[in-house]
């Protein structure tokens, strides 16, 4: 095994990171704001993928143009699943919780099933394609602009959670709902917002994914399974923590790969593991 | 006046299950309730843990693939009978289980949920890579003559209905006894709260430990009747995750932590997954399973207990007394 080779992996595997990385943001994000794990997540990036896919399919649309489209769509649809269906069980017991956001899990799944067939698909000659050489190492295009336009979208929520009114409001209502509501912020739209954002950002990572990415009905799956494992790695609820969650996770799964590539997902089980035995509260979890 | 209505009740539900082979001739309606049972006594182990100790695992199949290939593995090598793989298995789940829990159980809420999936995962993994008992081509079981030693019947479904329904009680009567007994107030009260539980002298991690004895023990069972009614076992039918969360799905669309709750969750669910497929599945449209998603976040949103505590509050009665079970849930460890 040359020096070119893990150096291949390891670039790819920071590229991907970047990616798993967003996906992960969401879900943290929504952990964070009121401790629900939303087991809908990989099929909210399902549906990104697939709004990205016939936007080029039917209206011709690049994945490019197509991002701000399918990110502002999953902007809604986490909206509506807060207004239709989370906001009736915030004080429902966890199980409870678990189940509804997995029920449509399974209900979004098989509906993109019955509407669309589990056939894969792909986007055909996307503006972003190819690759190119680097240093001697191969850089496939769209996994790059995944990656920086990943990491660019992890800088604007950041941003927007830290600097803005609005997302300085987000964090008072993580930390004491009560306390925020008597400060008159309205929690119930914070937590709308809080969905509506999650959702935006597996929105984008979609519409980044489909440039590379076979869009079919459970593809959401392994991708929602390694961001579990993102932001328990990270320490639920800590946005930051999830960008070096889902890099040490992309780096894992490729090194991992280039030995024995069956095994490069119990490599991530088995970091989680260690990390977490390590520290029961993730990285930089706070408890 | 109430419990002897109750009482009779329990008979008659009793005296319809041993009927109902007799009742219903066809394969079919055998099989419906045979599979009824798997996965109510599957759910019931879970409730073991996660019910009444509040420990939310989502790693079942591990315990039910190690009790379908232990016996199957033995059978298949050295010809021991089913049974005694059975038990075999159970033993190894119990001992894998320990292994598992005894790190896991510092972990709280997600963390600990999210572990048993990895390690769910890490196990299918390495069941399907490991080429001396089948990898991912899985096991075929030899046929052999049909009798009670053998654990097959071939002709007739009758022989593993009673099993199931033999195996299926004495999980519900030792879970009763386990609710009952000391053991049973030490898990609930670790479920309602840790802190609180060790603080009046529970040891924690060695009664979290027992629940998860109990019940890799009972789900691993499951898994060697599961390989001998099916005959052939292969990693991706009996190590998945989807069969650990299905499994927890079950007990949590019954009533979490209450006795019948699995039962009723299992006999629901199966009921609706074949109504939907006979009447509307079988075309590859998912569209039974759109409807199983829908009702499930239905429940959950309008009746976080489970049909358990639906149950309880029809059975209600203005100036009668409360439901006798109460229906406790457990919140969220976080």
């Amino acid at each position: 095994m040359t020096a070119e080779v893990v150096a291949q992996a390891v670039l790819s595997g920071l590229l991907m990171g970047c990616v798993y990385a967003l996906i992960a943001a969401g879900l943290s994000l929504i952990f964070g704001l009121m401790e629900i794990v939303n087991f809908a997540h990989g099929e909210l990036l399902m549906l990104a993928m697939f709004a990205t896919f016939w936007a080029w399919a039917l209206a011709g649309l690049d994945p490019v143009l197509a991002l701000p489209l399918a990110t502002g769509l999953l902007f809604g649809v986490g909206w509506v699943i807060y207004r239709g269906v989370i906001s009736r069980i915030l004080g429902a017991p966890m199980l409870a919780q678990v189940f509804a956001t997995f029920g449509l899990a399974v209900f979004l799944r098989s509906g993109a099933q019955f509407l669309w067939t589990p056939d894969f698909r792909l986007v055909q000659n996307p503006w972003i394609r190819g690759r190119f050489s680097l240093f001697g190492l191969f850089v496939g295009a769209p996994q790059l602009a995944a990656a920086l336009a990943a990491l660019l979208a992890f800088g604007l929520l950041y941003w927007f959670i830290t600097r803005t009114e609005t997302g300085l409001a987000l964090q008072a209502t993580a930390q004491d709902r009560q306390a925020a509501a008597l400060m008159g912020i309205n929690t119930e739209r914070m937590f709308a917002l809080g969905w509506g954002l999650g959702a935006a950002c597996v929105g984008a990572a979609g519409a980044l994914l489909a440039n590379f990415f076979y869009v079919f009905p459970d593809v959401g799956a392994v991708f929602a399974l390694l961001a579990y494992v993102t932001v328990a790695l990270g320490g639920f609820g800590n946005v930051a923590g999830t960008l070096l969650g889902g890099v040490l996770i992309g780096l894992v799964e490729n090194l991992v790969g280039l030995w024995a590539p069956a095994f490069k997902y119990v490599g991530v089980f088995c970091l989680y593991l260690l990390v977490v035995l390590w520290r029961p509260q993730g990285l930089f979890g706070r408890y | 006046m109430r419990e002897r209505r109750r009482r009779g009740f329990g008979i008659a539900v009793g005296l319809l299950l041993v009927a109902y082979p007799w009742i219903f001739q066809q394969p079919y309606p055998r099989d419906v309730m045979i599979r009824i049972f798997l996965y109510a006594l599957l759910a019931q182990a879970w409730n073991i843990l996660g019910g009444y100790c509040g420990q939310v695992s989502l790693g079942s199949a591990v315990f039910f693939g190690i009790g379908a290939y232990t016996s199957s593995v033995l059978s298949l090598w050295w010809g021991v009978s089913p049974w005694l793989g059975m038990v075999a298995g159970m033993g190894l789940a119990v001992l894998v289980s320990q292994a598992i829990g005894y790190p896991c159980f510092r972990l709280r809420g997600h963390y600990f949920a999210i572990a048993t999936i990895g390690i769910g995962e890490i196990v299918q993994t390495a069941a399907i890579n490991w080429d001396t008992i089948g990898g991912a081509r899985g096991i075929w079981l030899p046929i052999k003559p049909e009798t009670l030693a053998n654990f097959q019947f071939h002709r007739a479904k009758w022989a593993y209905y009673y099993v199931a329904l033999g195996l299926l009680t004495a999980v519900f009567a030792l879970t009763v006894a386990i609710e009952r007994s000391r053991l049973g107030y030490y898990f609930r009260a670790i479920r309602e709260d840790p802190d609180a539980a060790e603080s009046l002298g529970v040891p924690l991690t060695r009664y979290k430990l027992v629940a998860m004895a109990a019940s890799a023990a009972f789900t691993a069972l499951g898994g060697t009747f599961y390989a001998q009614y099916v005959l052939f076992i292969d990693p991706e039918s009996v190590f998945p995750t989807s069969l650990s969360i299905l499994i927890c799905l079950v007990a949590v669309l019954g009533g979490v932590g209450t006795t019948w709750g699995p039962a009723l969750g299992a006999a629901v669910l199966v009921a609706l997954s074949e109504t939907t497929r006979i009447w509307l599945g079988g075309t590859g449209k998912a569209i039974d399973l759109m409807i199983y998603g829908g009702l499930i976040v239905l429940v959950s949103v309008f009746q976080p207990g489970g049909l358990m505590a639906l149950l309880g509050r029809l059975a209600r009665r203005p100036g009668g007394p409360a439901a006798s079970t109460p229906v406790a849930v457990p919140q969220g460890t976080g």
